[in-house]
């Protein structure tokens, strides 16, 4: 393929299109995003220090100096109600889609916005987090935001069934969520893998929050009733956000 | 208990659930207004490029910051929808490669080898709890998945303690914010794909450190090319700001 013409690329193209019709709608999508990565490549390069520089005095400007008593408290101590796991996608950030200020919400971003069961090593990072959050800041609410297009949750359904990875981590850690991904080609009933991907992104939600269970100061705050779960799916293509509750019945095992 | 005190338990028990039920009500409500907000205040008025980013992003920065409820980049340095690519961990750690998996070095090779990120950016932050927590820790071995995460900035804990032993102990949490940053920056050039791309001059790796007591942004570069002059393991920056 190398040193092949632009022309000649686009007739193998067109060659392959009037063989498979359906093939079309896959193909708009692929040259259209191609055109996005193309226009920015060649788009100039931004200063970084530039950047930085001006996003910090615009927040100081605009936030930080006209709310005196809230980052007069902030200084002092954090008390968000909620912690929030959200994709580490560029356009997912909670702070945006759900507009949470400057001190309600402890975040955690991760690929596919994941969290692994409890363990004392692996990840250790996860249960810090949330040790952290549910033990000595006392949030109220877990909140676990999977999303539209999330490119760990396709790495995940794209992990051949004989296992083979290809890369030293990603694929190691989307691997968490194996169960979602089992439970979305048995169930399904003939969808493309886009669809499938969709399902995934959202049954990885809540196999994530069964995992929080196994962490037993989340498991009793859940039981006294001091802390809630909830799983959410932002969709950027259509524009709209999904809410909901697993439903958990914690009782006591009779002695 | 007689008749008339299991009626008045029954009821308390009833305005407990009606009381759940409604705190459970507010926060949807509250969560929803949120998100409707969002979406007409940005999203609505940005389809267009809401529409391009839901097809690629492109993201020239990968940011990693504390989980901190009161740092998030998108706030203090307003980075839109498709800027950067962002890993909020505890403490804004970055373990070595010889390490092993982490939750952090799994987005790493994601943002560094996939999305091809220009500038990786770790921002630490004042009165850090994790980086508190790792000053105050008495062993390594301990049941708190709180210690057995931020034991990987020991290192900074023991710099700090020989540099800045005549502090006291809040002013030492402060150094140690900042040691640890340093040790962050010099363990992401174990991974040879990061270093790979640094040494070519496609990807710069910037410390970033956010005061919040008096409103301060630090911000300095990794100098690559000097510490290979220079032949040293140490880090060496360049292009040192700070915005107050």
């Amino acid at each position: 393929m190398a040193g092949q013409s632009y022309e000649e690329a686009i007739a193998e193209l067109n060659k392959l299109l009037s063989e498979k019709a359906d093939l079309g709608g896959v193909a708009a999508a692929k040259i259209k995003q191609l055109t996005a990565e193309l226009s920015a490549a060649g788009s100039k390069p931004i200063n970084s220090d530039e950047r930085i520089r001006t996003g910090f005095t615009q927040f100081k400007k605009e936030k930080f100096e006209k709310n005196p008593d809230l980052f007069g408290k902030l200084a002092e101590a954090q008390s968000p109600k909620f912690l929030v796991f959200a994709c580490s996608d560029s356009r997912v950030c909670p702070s945006h889609v759900l507009n949470f200020q400057p001190g309600e919400a402890f975040v955690v971003r991760n690929i596919a916005s994941m969290i692994p069961p409890y363990d004392q090593t692996k990840y250790s990072g996860t249960g810090a987090a949330i040790e952290y959050a549910v033990v000595h800041l006392k949030v109220e609410n877990i909140m676990v935001i999977g999303h539209s297009c999330c490119g760990g949750i396709k790495g995940l359904m794209s992990i051949p069934d004989d296992g083979t990875t290809s890369s030293e981590f990603i694929e190691s850690w989307v691997q968490i969520c194996n169960p979602a991904k089992s439970k979305v080609k048995a169930d399904t009933k003939g969808q493309s893998f886009s669809e499938l991907c969709t399902n995934c992104e959202k049954e990885a939600v809540n196999v994530s929050l069964g995992n929080l269970l196994t962490y037993p100061f989340v498991r009793d705050a859940v039981a006294k009733k001091t802390l809630a779960l909830k799983g959410a799916h932002y969709d950027f293509v259509n524009g709209s956000f999904d809410l909901w509750d697993l439903d958990l019945k914690i009782s006591p095992l009779p002695l | 208990m007689g008749p008339s005190g299991f009626t008045q338990q029954q009821e308390n028990n009833n305005q407990e659930t009606v009381t759940e039920a409604e705190k459970g009500h507010d926060l949807f409500n509250d969560l929803k207004s949120r998100f409707l907000s969002f979406k007409k205040n940005k999203y609505m008025g940005n389809l267009e490029h809401f529409q391009n980013l839901a097809q690629v992003q492109l993201p020239k920065f990968m940011v990693i910051a504390c989980g901190d409820s009161r740092v998030c980049p998108s706030n203090i340095l307003g980075f839109q929808p498709g800027e950067a690519f962002m890993i909020r961990n505890v403490a804004n750690l970055v373990t070595p490669f010889e390490n092993g998996p982490t939750e952090t070095n799994a987005a790493l090779e994601f943002a560094v080898t996939t999305l091809r990120v220009e500038n990786i950016l770790v921002i630490g932050h004042s009165c850090c709890g994790g980086i508190r927590a790792l000053m105050s820790m008495q062993d390594d071995a301990s049941g708190s998945l709180l210690e057995s995460w931020v034991v990987a900035g020991k290192n900074a804990r023991i710099k700090t303690e020989t540099a800045a032993s005549g502090l006291d102990f809040d002013q030492q949490c402060r150094h140690c914010e900042k040691e640890s940053l340093n040790h962050s920056l010099l363990n992401l050039l174990t991974y040879p794909w990061i270093e790979e791309r640094v040494s070519k001059g496609e990807l710069l790796i910037h410390g970033g450190y956010y005061d919040f007591i008096e409103c301060s942004f630090e911000k300095w570069t990794l100098d690559y090319l000097k510490m290979k002059t220079e032949g040293t393991d140490m880090l060496v920056v360049k292009d040192r700001m700070v915005w107050c």
